[in-house]
């Protein structure tokens, strides 16, 4: 009996204890403190209080109730992996870390563990690659997508050329911030634009010499893959340079309200890519009633409504479908993580189910598959309108260009098999 | 009663100079060793081994090497997280380039090279002292994370700048990646930490160790009677980065199995060692192990009783764990200035004379 064997067998008593609990697991994996706290808390709180309202509404999914394990983990990587191994023995059906770091120290843990993780926008980009990585979820959109939606974007403003043109990318100087840069670097070699890097070091507090050398560089374009305090700095700094905001153009975690409302009127015109709609959807008014007026609202329950708090409801939405989808698929209602995995390979989000569960379009449709667990990367573009305080959406979904990022995907998907003995392939 | 000297007869020169004189602690010793390796390896789980065991081990042994340089020869340094961060890479370069190569050789390897890294950063301790030096220090620990997130050479160009450790057997047993049992990444640890206690015991003990202790005191009178500054200094370097170099690797490939640089060993890693040895207390062995319990264990025990007993919000518990634990280190410094060993040393003190105290 090798040890891989004992692994299985030991898995396997794991998951049949867990599934003698009586509830439906999900762990979240916030982080309500630290330099990152801002965009943590209201993802949290939506994801929460979804979760929250289907309790109360509906006694759960499939009429077992869902029971939250709250962890912080403070986007610190060593404090993810203790919420994760303490959470783990609980039956955890679902882990969503929101946090890139946090993310490739748990591809490695769930493929062991068989507990599937999704990472919703965020996150490694070729675990797309549902053949390498069983176990792992970016539906229904990547950095790589967001890199080519955000070029997209500017092509069709520039009328289909960007020759000639310089953009510059700042970027968190992490595994999340250098994401976009293997796609940014091969669609300028296709469109012709020179770019210009610029890292800027955790937390992202200081970034005088960053936008000083933007201000000397005068690039036509400038996007940005920033998160937590790193934002709303970029932005003061952007209008004091007096960098013509609608050049400028964050990704969809450098674009919620908290972003932008420090910089006041100076942030008028920033534009970030979405990859959910901002809107006021039925469903916040079942969240009001069942959770927020039964004082059980997650944190202080000011955040309804904020592009975050969507994303986080979002994200517990495509949680909740997918459990519905594996009780579904197996006739069983209380699921084990394998289920669950199932049922998520088997999601499929239309237009009706979006509008039905009180949140038209708020998203694109998408299904997903064996060999695609990425989704669509549709994405949209908004601008900040600091007088109404609102972002109003300028563009519907843009599609990215999969010539582009499919290549890159298949090609970072077989290093990591290479790596780790991985024979791709449908579980 | 218990605790004494007396009746414990030496005959030998070899007896004499033991590192346990006492009966009592040599039994301690030997119990704490046998529970450590006979006892802990069959009940540790996944949740004891990644939240505890495993990252007290590893702070331990970047303890001691901290204490190394700045305890015994008192050379103020804050750049561990950057010496850390050498050793990280060291072996990740060596694991991905040379897979056959064991582990065990590959994670010695990488303190070594650390150590040489080290001492080549130790150099300007010749000519500054003090905060001067740790200023010098400092620039290494920026120096060298900035190098690690830079050159992409370092982190085999992969398009995230994060390092994965790969598996890697001993023995037909998996210690690094996924599928590693809890007890094996224990017991790997517990074997470096073993080995380092042990050498760094036997070092500061030997006419080494008191040559750092005579710089630490006063250089220019070590100077005077013999003791070349030069080496004293650089060797301590060396040693001491040896060991945070180790620590390094096993951080990266037995704990974390994937690491950034900037986040896991950034500017508050170095502190974070140094705070370990200020309150274990600095120059002395069991302090490190102390220091790096407490800081280990304490935010895990905090939040265990704040959310899991209390049932408190977790934002709530995660701040209350900076106030305790900043306020348990004043309260530390302010009564025993000498830290956590010069606790142990009192109770010692005081158990010779139990129960007959006069």
């Amino acid at each position: 009996m090798n040890i891989k064997t004992l692994i299985a067998a030991a898995v396997a008593g794991t998951m049949t204890a867990g599934s003698a609990v009586a509830d439906l697991v999900i762990p979240d994996l916030s982080y309500r403190t630290g330099p990152y706290a801002a965009g943590g808390t209201p993802v949290s709180d939506g994801y929460q209080d979804y979760f929250n309202m289907l309790n109360a509404r509906d006694g759960g999914i499939g009429g077992v109730p869902i029971r939250i394990v709250e962890c912080e983990t403070g986007y610190n990587t060593e404090k993810g992996v203790e919420c994760y191994e303490s959470t783990k023995g609980e039956g955890a059906l679902i882990y969503q870390p929101l946090s890139t770091g946090i993310t490739y120290q748990l591809i490695p843990k769930v493929t062991a563990d068989n507990i599937p993780l999704h990472t919703m926008g965020y996150g490694r980009t070729s675990a797309a690659n549902g053949e390498v990585f069983n176990w792992v979820f970016n539906y229904p959109a990547n950095y790589w997508d967001a890199a080519s939606v955000a070029v997209n974007y500017l092509l069709d403003e520039n009328g289909g050329s960007l020759d000639g043109k310089t953009i510059a990318l700042v970027y968190h100087n992490s595994a999340y911030g250098k994401e976009p840069i293997r796609t940014l670097e091969a669609l300028s070699e296709m469109h012709g634009y020179d770019l210009s890097l610029i890292a800027v070091d955790h937390p992202g507090q200081e970034q005088k010499s960053q936008w000083l050398q933007i201000r000397r560089e005068r690039p036509d374009y400038v996007l940005m893959w920033g998160w937590g305090v790193m934002n709303q700095v970029a932005v003061q700094e952007a209008a004091n340079i007096n960098f013509p905001m609608e050049n400028f153009i964050g990704n969809w975690w450098a674009g919620s309200e908290h972003d932008v409302l420090p910089a006041g009127d100076a942030a008028t015109g920033y534009k970030s890519l979405a990859m959910t709609r901002s809107a006021d959807y039925p469903v916040f008014g079942h969240i009001t009633e069942y959770v927020h007026d039964a004082g059980n609202a997650a944190g202080d329950g000011s955040n309804m409504g904020t592009v975050l708090y969507t994303r986080g409801m979002y994200a517990a939405m495509l949680a909740a479908e997918a459990i519905a989808k594996a009780q579904e698929i197996h006739g069983v209602a209380e699921i084990t993580p394998a289920m669950m995995r199932d049922g998520m390979e088997a999601l499929d989000i239309t237009a009706e189910r979006m509008a039905e569960l009180g949140m038209p379009d708020i998203g694109p449709a998408f299904s997903v598959s064996c060999e695609d667990h990425g989704g669509t990367g549709l994405g949209l573009v908004q601008q900040w309108d600091a007088a109404a305080g609102v972002w109003n959406p300028l563009t519907d979904f843009i599609a990215p260009d999969n010539s582009v990022t499919d290549p890159l995907i298949a090609e970072d998907s077989a290093a990591f098999a290479a790596e780790n003995n991985i024979e791709a392939g449908c579980l | 009663m218990l605790y004494r000297e007396a009746g414990d007869f030496k005959t030998t020169y070899v007896d004499d100079s033991q590192t346990f004189p006492i009966k009592f602690d040599r039994a301690g010793f030997w119990v704490t060793m046998a529970v450590a390796w006979l006892v802990i390896p069959f009940v540790i789980n996944d949740y004891w081994a990644s939240s505890l065991l495993v990252p007290f081990l590893i702070y331990a042994i970047a303890a001691l090497g901290l204490n190394i340089l700045t305890g015994y020869c008192g050379q103020v340094s804050l750049g561990t997280g950057g010496f850390m961060a050498v050793g990280a890479y060291a072996c990740y370069k060596l694991m991905t380039a040379f897979p056959d190569v064991s582990i065990l050789i590959h994670v010695v390897l990488a303190g070594g090279i650390t150590a040489a890294v080290g001492a080549a950063f130790g150099l300007p301790s010749l000519r500054i002292k003090g905060f001067y030096l740790a200023v010098a220090t400092l620039a290494a620990q920026f120096f060298l994370v900035w190098l690690f997130n830079k050159v992409a050479w370092f982190y085999n160009y992969s398009a995230s700048g994060q390092i994965n450790a790969p598996e890697r057997l001993v023995a037909g047993v998996a210690v690094t990646g996924p599928n590693t049992p809890a007890w094996a990444q224990y017991l790997i640890c517990l074997f470096f930490v073993t080995l380092c206690a042990l050498v760094a015991r036997n070092l500061t003990r030997g006419s080494t160790g008191r040559k750092w202790m005579a710089i630490r005191d006063m250089d220019i009178a070590a100077e005077i009677i013999g003791v070349n500054p030069l080496r004293a200094k650089l060797t301590a370097f060396a040693v001491s980065s040896f060991f945070v170099g180790v620590s390094g690797a096993l951080f990266f490939a037995v704990y974390l199995g994937a690491v950034e640089v900037g986040e896991a060993f950034g500017i508050q890693k170095s502190f974070l060692v140094l705070f370990m040895i200020i309150i274990g207390g600095l120059g002395s062995i069991f302090g490190s192990f102390a220091g790096a319990a407490f800081l280990v264990i304490m935010p895990v025990a905090l939040k265990w009783l704040g959310v899991d007993v209390l049932g408190w919000p977790t934002d709530l518990v995660a701040h209350f764990q900076l106030v305790i634990v900043g306020a348990l280190i004043m309260f530390f410094l302010i009564k025993e200035p000498h830290g956590l060993a010069a606790i142990w040393r009192h109770i010692k003190e005081k158990l010779r004379l139990w129960p007959f105290p006069y």
